[in-house]
């Protein structure tokens, strides 16, 4: 076997019958049962939606490079923030890698040949394409300018924006996301291949399953709460509002109920990816593989009893906020946890800096500084001070982005062979992943330091003595901006003029490894029979040349 | 408040240190670990790089228990460190101290007003005297604002229908950033103003200047009168209403047979919405005042009514 794979690594050629080259009609896409174009449709999808989302992000920084109003008007400046979020959020974060990567390559993992219920998965991506046609609509129409948290009752009855357009494009994309859980949830059940066990299925698989918990249990909530804030808003009935009898602060714990543990839905399927990639690149075994499990699972559930600490200075009980403190600070545990074994696996491993590679590691980076920053705002003494100002800001990037975005480029570069076929340039991938690396920090960074001198959020114009930090902060805006754009046109050079990359590149264990790349339309003419511990890195793994090889090899196993 | 390029904000309150001291303890701590993760990052990557196309690792780990009950335990240690000494200073900035300075904060689209407890009135710049206990009652017009002095380390959320409070002592003479920290619309970024903290005497000195109408209580009762209140909440036997002398700070049983404190927060309530907590033995005939009376003289009728002597004795 390593003979070949000495002799090979040039002779790679794309497997005749692959499930891009399976149909090529729009309509083979578009009601298409294949988990595998499933997850490309959101892949394009979510890319456009971020392009969106990133132009808005664009305009604020442009906008803040100076402490005066003179690109946009207020109005103009509160829908660029409300939509950056609101896009970002709902339609890139929540559906990122769950949709594009759970869908793609959490059925290789384990095995099977395709999700649960195919039909209901091609149903959440038009649930998705329809909540996101409103999204798109209330961008046409002026926007909406309540912030992502749309708090009452200034969402509804004071916004003069498109707030019920902008409630149901939140709202119908949460049903997308409620039935991706589900089917995650069953697929992971009920069709994990003979041989894989709890404890044997890979840590993305576990990422994938706690992600899908949360997505199950609190979308519904958001759900609710918007349908709430649109029946005041339309029909003037009181829930939220006090001139009509409602309660304001009884929207913000329904909201933080799902959007707190929307955090996590954001941010575990990337530390399942993290888990995978350094893992591939040490070649060695994970470290803890169960601490890592349970830490997911732990995350997803502690993550349900944090919500008041966003209510610190909101006229919430002490008493009640004392505990949400102590459960918050509890999170910091299994993050821990997570950390130091990704750490541990790197030591003594065989690692090689890929570009997967390079955004794990940048991801353990920036994540630890998201995690740690997250510490201070759930102490009470310092979020007095803290709450509302720039430094949630950046620590929340620092999760969102330096996590969650980080680890989707990381699972984009690691599965990039597999879904296309072909590797993309070695070079200019690393160069970016630098670049993303450098353009974040510097962007977000210096808004910790303007936080904390209290610089309060969603503010159009600030004192000038801050000019500085946010012109900093701009800068780092502006190379992020272009660092986005040169993997987006490597990976499409790639799709043509990119080397065959062969089944297995990275020579990496795991079912969606042996399959050809692109795989085939039909996953596993046989069902694989796993008898291997997850990550068994104990002998050299190969990337066979020819299909007709694997075949064989497949047979054999 | 100087226009210089800044690291770290003033300090100007008697919890602005203690805030600081744990801001800076949890820095320490974070650079300890951010520099831990670093560096050992960085050897096993120079360390551990693969060399050759076939390298594979030195070792094939499962785990190690007592790693990872050492590296839960500290980190939860510390937590607990920090989540004691927050929830300490947490206590220490809600606690209102006795005797302390009672300013009125009304918070609408986009501006403060702020009463002195001697009646001066203010929009959008608020003096108060140094080395003074402070306790701000605010309320909200319409939206959620939130009172932010960042030089002080304090905010709190300012809520339509309810009252919050916020509570300091600044320590240090000069003019500090007012901001309104939670969104609140269009000219949000332009609902802030200055804090003026001045010695004791300059702050005499400014109240002199700024010759007040009417005290708040004296609005308030003029108020009482205007809306009627005195019709029906006086000491005749036979009156509609419950007498409201002295009754501030007392305990009064509910139609329901519930005890309660008449505070600021239940004076405000039985005006706007009367019904929801009668006084027992009398009438559910109060008319609700909600939408017809400004949240800054709800204030004054509470000033009036708080400032009204006890009449049991006398009779």
């Amino acid at each position: 076997m390593s003979t070949i794979a000495q002799q090979g690594a040039a002779e790679h050629r794309m497997p005749r019958d692959h499930f891009l080259n399976a149909a090529y009609t729009i309509k083979s896409w578009l009601l298409t049962m294949d988990h595998k174009r499933v997850g490309l449709l959101y892949l394009i999808s979510i890319t456009f939606f971020f392009l969106i989302g990133g132009t808005f992000a664009s305009l604020i920084r442009l906008e803040l490079a100076t402490p005066e109003a003179d690109l946009m008007e207020a109005d103009q400046y509160n829908v660029a923030f409300s939509m950056h979020g609101i896009v970002m959020i709902f339609f890139f974060l929540i559906p990122s890698i769950p949709a594009v990567f759970g869908n793609f390559i959490m059925p290789l993992m384990i095995g099977a040949k395709d999700v649960a219920f195919p039909k209901l998965n091609l149903m959440s991506w038009y649930l998705f394409i329809f909540g996101g046609t409103f999204g798109v609509l209330t961008t046409l129409l002026g926007g909406v300018d309540t912030g992502w948290t749309f708090y009452t009752p200034f969402s509804s009855t004071y916004s003069n924006s498109n707030v019920i357009l902008a409630g149901m494009a939140a709202f119908i994309a949460g049903f997308s996301s409620i039935l991706t859980g589900l089917n995650f949830m069953v697929t992971i059940h009920k069709m994990r291949a003979p041989g894989i066990t709890w404890f044997k299925m890979p840590l993305f698989v576990w990422g994938m399953y706690a992600t899908s918990l949360i997505m199950v249990l609190g979308t519904p909530v958001i759900a609710i709460t918007l349908a709430l804030m649109m029946v005041e808003r339309g029909l003037h009935i009181g829930i939220f509002d006090p001139a009509l009898g409602g309660d304001p602060v009884l929207f913000q714990h329904l909201f933080w109920f799902y959007s707190h543990p929307a955090v996590y839905i954001m941010i575990l399927p990337g530390m399942g990816v993290i888990s995978e990639v350094i893992a591939a690149f040490s070649r060695k075994r994970i470290f803890g593989y169960e601490f890592i499990a349970m830490s997911s699972v732990s995350i997803a559930v502690l993550g349900f009893f944090v919500w008041g600490h966003h209510l610190f200075v909101s006229g919430q009980s002490i008493y009640a906020g004392m505990v949400f403190s102590f459960i918050t600070m509890l999170v910091a545990v299994p993050s821990a946890i997570k950390v130091f074994n990704w750490m541990a696996t790197i030591y003594r491993g065989s690692v090689s800096y890929d570009a997967p590679m390079l955004y794990a590691l940048g991801f353990i980076g920036l994540f630890s500084v998201g995690g740690l920053t997250g510490v201070f705002l759930a102490i009470m003494g310092l979020d007095i001070h803290m709450h509302d100002t720039y430094f949630v800001v950046a620590h929340f990037h620092y999760v969102m982005v330096g996590g969650a975005v980080t680890a989707f480029m990381a699972a984009l570069h690691f599965w990039w062979p597999k879904i296309s076929g072909r590797m993309y340039p070695e070079g200019w991938s690393r160069l970016a992943a630098f670049l993303i690396f450098a353009g974040f920090n510097l962007t977000f960074f210096p808004q910790f330091i303007v936080g904390y001198l209290g610089m309060p959020r969603r503010y159009h114009v600030y004192p000038e003595e801050w000019q500085l930090l946010n012109i900093m902060s701009s800068a780092g805006a502006t190379i992020l901006a272009a660092a986005f754009i040169v993997p987006a046109i490597y990976l499409a050079w790639s799709l043509k003029n990119g080397k065959i990359s062969g089944p297995n590149p990275w020579r990496a264990t795991g079912l969606e490894w042996i399959l050809s790349s692109p795989p085939p339309e039909h996953n596993f003419p046989t069902t694989p029979i796993v008898e291997e511990e997850p990550y068994d890195y104990g002998e050299v793994i190969d990337n066979p040349v020819h299909e007709e090889e694997h075949e064989k090899e497949r047979e054999h196993a | 408040m100087n226009n210089q390029f800044q690291l770290h904000p003033e300090i100007a309150s008697t919890i602005a240190f203690d805030v600081d001291l744990l801001y800076f303890f949890v820095v320490a701590v974070s650079i300890f670990f951010m520099a831990l993760i670093c560096v050992l990052i960085f050897l096993f990557a120079m360390k551990y790089r693969r060399r050759t196309e076939d390298q594979q690792a030195e070792t094939q780990t499962h785990g190690h228990l007592g790693l990872e009950i050492t590296w839960s335990a500290i980190p939860l240690v510390l937590m607990l460190i920090m989540f004691a000494w927050g929830v300490w200073i947490f206590f220490k900035v809600y606690q209102i101290p006795e005797g302390a300075m009672e300013y009125y904060v009304v918070g609408k689209q986009w501006m403060w007003h702020i009463q002195h407890p001697t009646g001066q009135r203010e929009i959008n710049e608020m003096h108060v005297p140094i080395n003074t206990p402070v306790k701000l009652t605010m309320a909200s017009e319409d939206v959620i604002h939130s009172f932010f002095i960042p030089a002080f380390r304090v905010k709190n959320d300012v809520i339509p229908g309810r009252y919050t409070s916020l509570t300091f002592e600044a320590t240090k003479p000069g003019k500090y950033h007012l901001f309104c920290a939670e969104y609140c619309g269009t000219e949000h970024s332009l609902m802030i103003g200055s804090v003026y903290a001045m010695e004791p005497e300059d702050y005499q000195d400014w109240l002199g200047g700024g010759v007040a109408d009417e005290t708040p209580e004296e609005a308030g009762a003029r108020l009482f009168s205007q809306l009627n209140c005195d019709t029906c909440h006086s000491d005749q036997a036979a009156a509609r209403g419950p007498s409201l002398n002295g009754k501030f700070g007392t305990e009064e049983v509910l139609a329901s047979g519930e005890r309660i404190l008449i505070d600021e927060a239940y004076i405000r309530e039985s005006i706007v919405n009367p019904r929801i907590r009668m006084v027992a033995g009398y009438p559910s005939i109060m008319p609700t005042y909600q939408g017809q009376i400004t949240e800054t003289n709800i204030f004054n009728l509470i000033s009036y009514i708080k400032s009204l002597p006890s009449t049991e004795g006398a009779q």
